[in-house]
């Protein structure tokens, strides 16, 4: 068997894994959906109370794609949690499997899930609101959230290493970091009426540049070409986050490894 | 944890003298010259832990060469330091000190060679126990690269041979006892076909019926797998029954190591007590498999 093959495998394990470990959730796989629905809804209800067309459309995005990158980022990040919980995790580092293959297996399944939340929190929020997208270029739209999806799943992996190197706290930790993206990067206001400081805090945060990105092909159909400013950035975090998170989480697996963070019980 | 001492005694010493009896004829034979299949030299590790300065020596100067088919067996009370150098060679810890070698390749150097050839039971049969013993096998497979498929019959074929019916392969592993679930934990052992099969207390914990159906498949994999199999224990009875060569581990040392019948002989003849595993686990330990539990901070994070 080639190397390929048997990697390929292993990658499709965590697939199939956490496609069974969903199916086996459902009960609460709905309530997630109706809460990430309900929380789309009252952020965009905002922009209806002002009776703003275009804030309401602002909002709409912001809630939407905030969601789909919260449900990438965060189904990596827990995947550690879920496995130390479970007392999996040392079976799982025990195979022979390199951390790439397992990171991109978590992460095909990361983003398949937000986008099957995202189409159903987009559907009922068009339909809710009977939003006026004849404008709208979808195809910009489609490009951001591709490239935005490397640089989250990049930063997902480097906070599923606190779960690994802290063992009572870890999890709660990355919904800090989520907490502190939502603030810096514009998600319901533009980043221009932030301090100075933060300002300069939201360039390093990719979903600036995908709100922005999104915005701009959505609400004015704004084609890609015209863009540049909002896809570069996009494409350096990607192409550095991703191999930077690998090897920062393999360091924190030697970590672990040497301090004994692995193990549950026995 | 039933030991010995609780036990009424049923093999005194007459039985003994003829102990081999006891045990199945092997059938494959060990293959002492080779390259063995587990070679440790000089291995420490120690933990810190807390804000206590002071490390605890988990595992310290263990030297042990297992050759290829043995059944070896790790004998200590909690807290000795057994699940630590099982992990130590399941690549799950490092080194702090000595080297491993797995059928000659070294654990830190070529360690995906080693993953590859290696699969452990642990104490705590653990899976995600909302999935099927049969989703949980499957995602263990193929992380070795399987067919999902192959391994599925394996696994039919393994869990019958434990007494375990195809048609619970498909319901939550929640629903299934420990005793079950320990099963399944070797089963999944198994799917890998390693050729070193580390089992950390594979017994620990389950009822009578289910301990003897494990050490019974033991023996069965003695002697129909190209298996070598490092084996801890807590339970002498069991440590007597199933293993080839026995080491005897106190506070992370190996206080001796041999076969069961000549540490029974060596304590017999040396210090003159009945020729058990009993008085030789006091002998060297200076202490009785139960009366560890509880004292000092050994045993503060465990079961
Ligand atoms: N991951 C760990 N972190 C800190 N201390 C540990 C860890 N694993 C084991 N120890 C300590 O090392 C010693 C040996 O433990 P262990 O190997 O689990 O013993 P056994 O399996 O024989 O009961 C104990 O004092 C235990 O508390
Ligand atoms: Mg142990």
């Amino acid at each position: 068997m080639t190397l390929m093959t048997r990697e390929l495998r292993a990658s499709y394990a965590f697939v199939e894994r956490n496609f069974n470990l969903t199916k086996r959730y459902w009960g609460w796989e709905v309530a997630f959906l109706v809460y990430a629905v309900a929380g789309a809804l009252a952020v965009s209800l905002i922009g209806k109370d002002q009776g703003s067309d275009r804030l309401l459309l602002t909002l709409v995005i912001g809630a939407v794609f905030w969601n789909y990158l919260s449900v990438v980022f965060s189904f990596i990040a827990e995947t550690v949690a879920w496995e130390r919980w479970e007392g999996t995790l040392e079976y799982t580092f025990m195979a022979p499997v390199r951390r790439y293959t397992q990171m991109v297996g978590s992460t095909l399944f990361a983003v398949a899930y937000g986008l099957v939340h995202t189409v159903v929190v987009l559907a009922v929020l068009a339909l809710f609101f009977e939003l006026d997208l004849s404008r709208a270029n979808f195809a910009t739209g489609a490009v951001f959230m591709v490239l935005g999806s490397f640089s989250f799943i990049g930063i997902g992996i480097m906070t599923a290493i606190l779960p690994l190197m802290y063992v009572e706290r870890g999890a709660q930790m990355t919904f800090v970091l989520q907490s502190v993206l939502l603030l810096i990067s514009g998600v319901y206001y533009s980043v221009d009426i932030l301090p100075g400081w933060m300002q300069v805090l939201s360039h390093f945060s990719p979903a600036t540049y995908v709100l922005e990105g999104v915005r701009a092909g959505l609400i004015d159909g704004t084609g890609i070409g015209d863009l540049f400013g909002d896809v570069w950035p996009l494409l350096i975090m990607g192409t550095v986050f991703i191999p930077l998170g690998v090897w920062l989480f393999g360091r924190a697996e030697r970590y672990a490894k040497r301090t004994g963070k692995l193990k549950r019980v026995g | 944890m039933t030991g010995l001492l609780e036990q009424p005694k049923t093999d005194s010493a007459p039985q003994l003298s003829l102990p081999m009896a006891q045990r199945q004829a092997r059938l494959r034979p060990i293959e002492t010259d080779g390259v063995p299949a587990l070679l440790a030299e000089r291995v420490t590790k120690r933990f810190v832990v807390g804000r206590k300065r002071k490390p605890v020596v988990a595992v310290n100067d263990v030297s042990l060469r297992i050759p290829r088919g043995e059944i070896y067996g790790i004998l200590g009370a909690n807290g000795s330091g057994k699940s630590t150098l099982i992990r130590l060679v399941s690549t799950l810890l490092t080194l702090d000190a000595g080297r491993v070698e797995v059928f000659g390749h070294d654990i830190e150097r070529e360690e995906m060679a080693v993953k590859r050839v290696i699969n452990r039971v642990s104490v705590d049969a653990a899976f995600f126990k909302k999935l099927s013993p049969h989703e949980n096998l499957t995602y263990a497979a193929r992380l070795y690269g399987m067919d999902a498929g192959q391994a599925k019959r394996d696994a039919i074929e393994i869990l019958a041979r434990l007494g375990i019916g195809e048609k619970r392969l498909s319901r939550p592993l929640e629903q299934m006892s420990r005793g079950m679930q320990q099963k399944v934990a070797i089963a999944r052992a198994l799917l890998t076909s390693p050729t070193l099969l580390l089992l950390d207390e594979p017994t620990t914990g389950l009822d009578p019926r289910s301990k003897l159906d494990v050490q019974a498949f033991i023996e069965e994999l003695r002697d129909t797998h190209d298996a070598t199999i490092v084996l801890t224990t807590h339970d002498l009875d069991e440590a007597e029954r199933l293993c080839d060569r026995i080491a005897v581990i106190n506070d992370g040392r190996v206080v001796v190591e041999d076969t069961p019948d000549a540490l029974k002989a060596k304590v017999a003849a040396e210090r003159g007590l009945a020729p058990t595993l009993e008085s030789a686990f006091m002998t060297y330990t200076g202490k009785s498999l139960d009366d560890d539990l509880g004292d000092d901070d050994k045993d503060d994070d465990d079961e």
